[in-house]
C-alpha cells in the first residue's frame, strides 16, 4: 500500500508491448468461448479503472469472433476491500455501473494484474451483493504471482514472474494513451 | 510601621504631580511627598532599613521604587465578589485578593449576590467581612429596587447610611421607567449616585451576543446595540429631569457614547465607565464560540470599539471598571446559549490597559490613571482615596509598565478563571499594592 | 485526495475541491441505493451514534439509512433539552459516549457551536447534522448534489433562497457551500426574517421575491418554522404565504423549468402550494434520495480521511 515513505520507482522492463496485448486478447477471447461452448449467458465484468477497459476490447473480440454482443459492466471494489480503515486515508471511491442483471449470468471478472488476489475476493463480495450468477470465471491481463489467496485465473493474457519489490504497470490506450505492460522496480529504506 | 517609597515617578492627576519624588507613609496615610524626604537613602536599594524615624524608634520600611511608577492605589468600582451566595466563584476574601494581585486597593461589590444586597443587613454582613478577611477596601453598591426585582424601592435611605456608596440593580436593567424616575429623586437626598445596568429586555431578549456581522454568520442571536442606548437615553433623560447623578455601567455602543456625549454638554450629571474587554475584543472573538466571550453588553462591533476608544481618550468615558464576574467552570463549559454571561477582570485589567493604550501611545499614563483613581473617586465620593496628597489614604499602587508577563490559565487570585485574555501576553502590571500603609501584594 | 479534517461541523471550513469530493463520492454511493441488497461492508465494525437534541425524522433516519447501507453499528440518542438542562452537560454526554469508542458522532443541537464542544475532545469524527440557526452542512451538500444531478453543472447557476433566513441554517450553510462552487445566490423574505448583515453570507438581498427568483435556476423555498416565530416577527401566516409563498402564478413568472427545493418538512399552503410542491420541476423527493448518498459519502471519508498515513 502507498505508504509516505518516498519511493524511488524506475522502468526494469517492458514486458509486452501493444501488439502482445493484442493477440493475448484475442487467445484470451478464443479460449473464452472455448470454455463455455459459446457466448450464450456471458457478461463481462472489468474492475475499474483498467478492467473495464480490458473488458471491452474482449467484448469487441467476442463480437467479432462470434457475432454476439456479450455486455460489460464495471464494478468498483473500493467499499470491498478489506484494508479500509487499516491503511490510514480511504481509496475514492468509484461508480459501479451494471445496467444489466448477473442473475444466472456467466459472469467474467476482468482485471489488469493478478497478484495477492484480494482485489478478486472483493470483487466476488461485491458480485454477490448485486445477483446470483451461474458462474463466475477470472480474466487477468497479467498473473504475477504472489497469491495470498486461493484464487486462481480463468485465462491468463502473460505469466510473469516477479519480485515483491517489483510493480507491474498496465497502460491502456483508454486511459494511459499508450498500450504496454512494464514493470517497475522501487527502491525504497528498508522497514 | 511606616513607609518610605524612595525614588518612583509619582503620577498623582488628582494633584497634578508626575515628578520623581518620595513618599513617606505612616499611620495609614500619607504623610509627606516631597523630593527627598527625611531619612530616605538616596541610592539604598536594600529593604526594611532602620533610619531615624521623627521619634527615633519607629521601624521603617524602604521601599526602592527606581524605575517604577507610583500612582494612587487603583479604584474598580464595578465587581462582583458572589459572596454570599456564590462562595465556589469568589469569596470576599479571594475577590479582594484578586484585586490587590491586579494593583486595585478599592473596590465596589454589585449588589446581585444571594441574598441581594437591598437591606442594611446585607451591607454589614459586607462591610464587615471585608474588614476580617479582605485585603482591599471594600464599597458596596446598594440596590436600587427591592429584590432586584425592578418592581419597588429597595431601603435607599437604610443602605446609604449602611455604607453603600452607589444603587445599582447590576445584571438586569430596570425596566420600569416609572421606578427608575422615583429612585433618582429619592437617591438626590443621599447625593448617592445611580449605577444603572442600561438595557432594554424586550429588545435583547435571548440574545447572547452583538446582533451584527459576526452573530449573521454564527446564527447565535443578537442582542442589538439599540438595546442598550435606548435605556442610556431614558436615564440621562431622567437624570436630566430628577437631577440625580447618573453614572452608567459598562458602556459598549457608539449610540451610548453619543447620548453620553450630548448629554454632558447640556450639563447633565452624567458619567460612564467602559471595561477593558470592551475596549479591547469585538465580536469577532465570539467566532470559536468560547464561552469566555460571552458577556453582557456583549463584545461589539469593530466601529463600536473604536468610538469607546476615542471616548475614553476624549474623556467621554471617564472610568475604566472591569465588571469582574467570576463563574465555575463548570457553568462556562457549556453550549454558548446556556453559559452565563461574564468574565472575570480584576487580574488583567492593568496590564491589558498598559499594553493596549499606554504601550501603544494611546494614551499617556496620567490620562489611564486618572481613569483608574481619581476619576472613581469622585464620582463615588469616596473621601481620602485616589490620590496621593498628604493626608489622604495611604492606598498606593507600584507599578512596572515594562514588565512582560502571561496569562496563566491555571494562576489566579480569584476562585475562577473565566478570562477570554488566558495567553496573551501583557505589558504592564503591578508590582507592589499597598492598602493603608500595609503591603497587600508585591511580587517576588 | 480525502479530507482535510476529522470532523464536519461547518460548510465555511470546507474548501471546494472537498465539496467536490464529496459528491463526487455520494455519486459513486448512488448507485447501492438502487441494488436489491443494499449493503456494502465497508464500515463493518464501525460505530455510528446518532445524538440527536432535537426532533428530526428525516435527517436522523438518512443518517440511520447510510449507516446501515455501509454495514456499520448505528445507536440513536434523542434527547430533548429540558432534560439536559437539569441532567447532564453535553460536555459530559461527550465524555461518557467518547468511553464507548465510536468512531462517527453525529450530532443535532438547538445552539449554534455545540458540535464543536464534542469535536474538540472527542477522538471520533463528528458530523454536525444541525446547530440551531448556524450550519446545516450536509443539508447544503445534499442540495448540491440534487442540483448537479439535474442540470449537470453549478458554476455559474443562480439560486433564489426565499423564507426565514434569520433562524436557517440551512441557508447559512447553503448560501456558503453555493458561493463556494461558484453559483450566485439570491434571498429574499421580510425584514423582520433576515439577519441583521444578510450581505454577509455572500448573497444579494431584497424583500421581493419576485425580483428574486426572476431567471432563478432553482428556487428554495425555506420552512417557516412555526415554534421560532415570536410574535412580533409575523403578523400571520396568511400574509406570509401571500407576500412569499410560492404559488403556481408566481412560479409562471420565473424562468420556464425552474427547479423547486425545499429542505422540508414542507407547510404546503403557506411557504409552497402544493402544485408546486408535488410537480414536474420538484427535486423536493430527490432531495430526500441524495441526503442518504451524501451521508455514505461522509461516513466513509470521514472515517478514512483522517487517520495517519502511515
Amino acid at each position: 500500500m502507498p505508504t509516505e515513505v518516498t519511493m524511488k520507482v524506475s522502468e526494469k522492463a517492458q514486458i509486452m508491448d501493444a501488439a502482445a496485448i493484442q493477440r493475448a486478447l484475442t487467445r484470451v477471447a478464443h479460449e473464452i468461448i472455448e470454455k463455455n461452448k459459446g457466448t450464450a449467458d456471458l457478461v463481462l465484468i472489468g474492475l475499474r479503472s483498467r478492467g473495464v477497459d480490458l473488458a471491452r476490447r474482449l467484448s469487441q473480440r467476442l463480437k467479432e469472433i462470434d457475432g454476439a454482443h456479450v455486455p460489460v459492466g464495471a464494478l468498483d471494489i473500493t467499499l470491498y476491500r478489506d484494508d479500509l480503515g487499516r491503511t490510514g486515508r480511504h481509496p475514492t471511491v468509484r461508480k459501479t455501473e451494471i445496467t444489466f442483471s448477473i442473475e444466472n449470468k456467466k459472469v467474467i471478472l476482468v482485471d489488469d494484474v493478478l497478484y495477492t488476489g484480494r482485489t478478486t475476493r472483493a470483487a466476488m463480495d461485491g458480485l454477490m451483493d448485486l445477483g446470483r450468477p451461474r458462474v463466475i470465471q477470472l480474466a487477468v491481463l497479467v498473473d504475477r504471482g504472489h497469491r495470498e489467496l486461493p484464487i486462481r485465473a480463468d485465462y491468463v493474457g502473460k505469466n510473469v514472474p516477479t519480485a515483491k519489490t517489483e510493480q507491474v504497470q498496465v497502460m491502456l490506450q483508454e486511459e494511459d494513451g499508450v498500450d504496454r505492460v512494464v514493470i517497475m522496480e522501487s527502491t525504497t529504506d528498508d522497514q | 510601621m511606616r513607609l518610605l517609597i524612595t525614588g518612583g515617578r509619582v503620577i498623582d492627576p488628582a494633584s497634578g504631580v508626575d515628578a520623581t519624588l518620595d513618599i513617606l507613609v505612616e499611620d495609614g496615610q500619607i504623610l509627606q511627598v516631597d523630593k527627598r524626604v527625611q531619612g530616605s537613602g538616596s541610592g539604598g536599594p536594600g529593604k526594611n532599613k532602620k533610619p531615624a524615624g521623627r521619634d527615633g524608634q519607629t521601624e521603617i520600611r524602604v521601599i526602592d521604587a527606581t524605575g517604577k511608577i507610583v500612582v494612587p492605589g487603583l479604584i474598580d468600582m464595578h465587581v462582583h465578589l458572589r459572596e454570599p451566595g456564590r462562595e465556589d466563584e469568589e469569596t470576599i476574601a479571594s475577590g479582594t485578593a484578586a484585586a490587590a494581585r491586579g494593583g486595585f486597593t478599592s473596590i465596589c461589590c454589585m449588589p446581585n449576590t444571594d441574598p441581594v444586597n437591598d437591606t442594611a443587613s446585607v451591607t454589614e454582613y459586607i462591610l464587615e467581612q471585608a474588614k476580617k478577611v479582605g485585603r482591599v477596601n471594600v464599597f458596596p453598591i446598594g440596590c436600587i429596587s427591592r429584590g432586584h426585582h425592578g418592581e419597588q424601592l429597595a431601603d435607599i435611605g437604610d443602605l446609604a447610611a449602611a455604607g453603600c456608596v452607589g444603587l445599582s440593580d447590576d445584571g438586569k436593567p430596570v425596566m420600569n421607567a416609572e421606578l427608575m424616575r422615583r429612585a433618582m429623586e429619592y437617591a438626590t437626598m443621599f447625593d448617592i449616585t445611580v449605577i444603572p445596568h442600561c438595557e432594554d429586555l424586550t429588545l435583547s431578549e435571548g440574545g447572547v451576543m452583538h446582533e451584527g456581522r459576526v452573530s449573521t454568520k454564527l446564527g447565535l442571536k443578537g442582542i442589538p446595540s439599540a438595546a442598550e442606548a435606548v435605556m442610556v437615553g431614558r436615564d440621562i433623560l431622567l437624570s436630566e429631569y430628577t437631577g440625580a447623578r447618573l453614572h452608567v455601567c459598562h458602556v459598549s455602543t457608539t449610540e451610548s457614547i453619543c447620548l453620553i456625549r450630548e448629554a454632558r454638554a447640556r450639563g447633565v450629571q452624567v458619567s460612564g465607565e467602559a471595561t477593558p474587554h470592551h475596549l479591547i475584543l469585538t465580536d469577532e472573538a465570539v467566532r470559536g464560540f468560547s464561552t469566555n466571550t460571552k458577556m453582557n453588553p456583549p463584545l461589539r462591533s469593530a466601529e463600536d470599539v473604536t468610538a469607546l476608544r476615542e471616548a475614553l481618550i476624549d474623556g467621554t468615558i471617564e472610568i475604566i471598571a472591569t465588571d469582574h464576574a467570576p463563574h465555575a467552570s463548570f457553568e462556562k463549559e457549556m453550549e454558548y446559549d446556556y453559559a452565563p454571561f461574564g468574565i472575570i477582570g480584576l487580574e488583567t485589567a492593568l496590564g491589558l490597559i498598559l499594553t493596549e493604550f499606554y504601550h501603544t501611545r494611546l494614551l499617556a499614563l496620567p490620562m489611564i490613571i486618572e481613569r483608574l483613581t481619581t476619576n472613581p473617586a469622585r464620582i463615588l465620593k469616596l473621601k481620602h482615596k485616589g490620590t496621593l496628597v498628604p493626608g489622604a489614604d495611604a492606598d498606593i499602587t507600584i507599578l512596572d509598565p515594562d514588565q512582560e508577563w502571561i496569562v496563566e490559565e491555571n494562576d489566579w487570585q480569584s476562585k475562577s478563571k473565566n478570562s477570554p485574555f488566558i495567553g496573551w501576553k501583557l505589558k504592564g502590571r503591578a508590582v507592589m499594592t499597598i492598602v493603608a500603609g500595609q503591603v497587600v501584594w508585591e511580587t517576588s | 485526495m480525502a479530507l482535510k479534517r476529522k470532523d464536519l461541523l461547518t460548510i465555511r471550513e470546507l474548501e471546494s475541491d472537498e465539496i467536490h469530493l464529496i459528491l463526487d463520492t455520494a455519486d459513486s454511493m448512488k448507485e447501492i441505493a438502487s441494488r436489491d441488497i443494499k449493503k456494502v461492508p465497508a464500515l463493518r465494525g464501525k460505530t455510528l451514534i446518532n445524538l440527536f437534541y432535537e426532533p428530526s425524522t428525516r435527517t436522523r433516519t438518512s443518517f440511520e439509512i447510510a449507516g446501515k447501507w455501509l454495514s456499520a453499528d448505528v445507536i440513536n440518542i434523542s434527547t430533548t433539552v429540558s432534560s439536559v438542562t437539569k441532567g447532564e452537560s453535553l460536555l459530559d454526554t461527550g465524555k461518557t459516549l467518547q468511553a464507548m469508542r465510536p468512531d462517527v458522532v453525529v450530532i443535532r443541537h438547538p445552539v449554534p457551536g455545540a458540535p464543536k464542544i464534542l469535536a474538540d475532545r472527542l477522538q471520533a469524527s463528528i458530523i454536525n447534522a444541525g446547530d440551531g440557526a448556524h450550519e446545516h452542512p450536509t443539508q447544503a451538500l445534499l442540495d448540491l448534489l440534487t442540483i448537479r444531478e439535474r442540470l449537470g453543472r453549478l458554476k455559474g447557476l443562480t439560486v433564489a433562497i426565499v423564507g426565514d433566513i434569520s433562524h436557517s441554517r440551512v441557508a447559512r450553510s447553503g448560501i456558503q457551500a453555493m458561493r463556494k462552487v461558484g453559483m450566485d445566490v439570491r434571498v429574499a423574505g421580510p425584514p423582520t426574517l433576515l439577519p441583521r448583515h444578510p450581505e454577509e453570507l455572500g448573497a444579494q438581498v431584497t424583500t421581493d421575491v419576485e425580483a428574486a427568483i426572476a431567471d432563478a435556476d432553482v428556487i428554495m423555498m425555506l420552512r417557516i418554522q412555526r415554534e421560532r416565530q415570536g410574535p412580533t416577527l409575523l403578523p400571520s401566516l396568511r400574509e406570509y404565504s401571500r407576500l412569499f409563498g410560492l404559488t403556481v402564478e408566481r412560479v409562471k413568472k420565473a424562468r420556464e423549468g425552474v427547479l423547486i427545493m425545499h429542505p422540508g418538512p414542507l407547510n404546503r399552503g403557506v411557504e409552497i402550494a402544493p402544485e408546486v410542491a408535488d410537480g414536474p420541476y420538484s427535486l423536493i423527493l430527490d432531495q430526500v434520495t441524495n441526503g442518504v448518498a451524501i451521508r455514505m459519502a461522509l461516513l466513509y471519508l470521514l472515517t478514512g480521511g483522517h487517520a495517519a498515513t502511515n
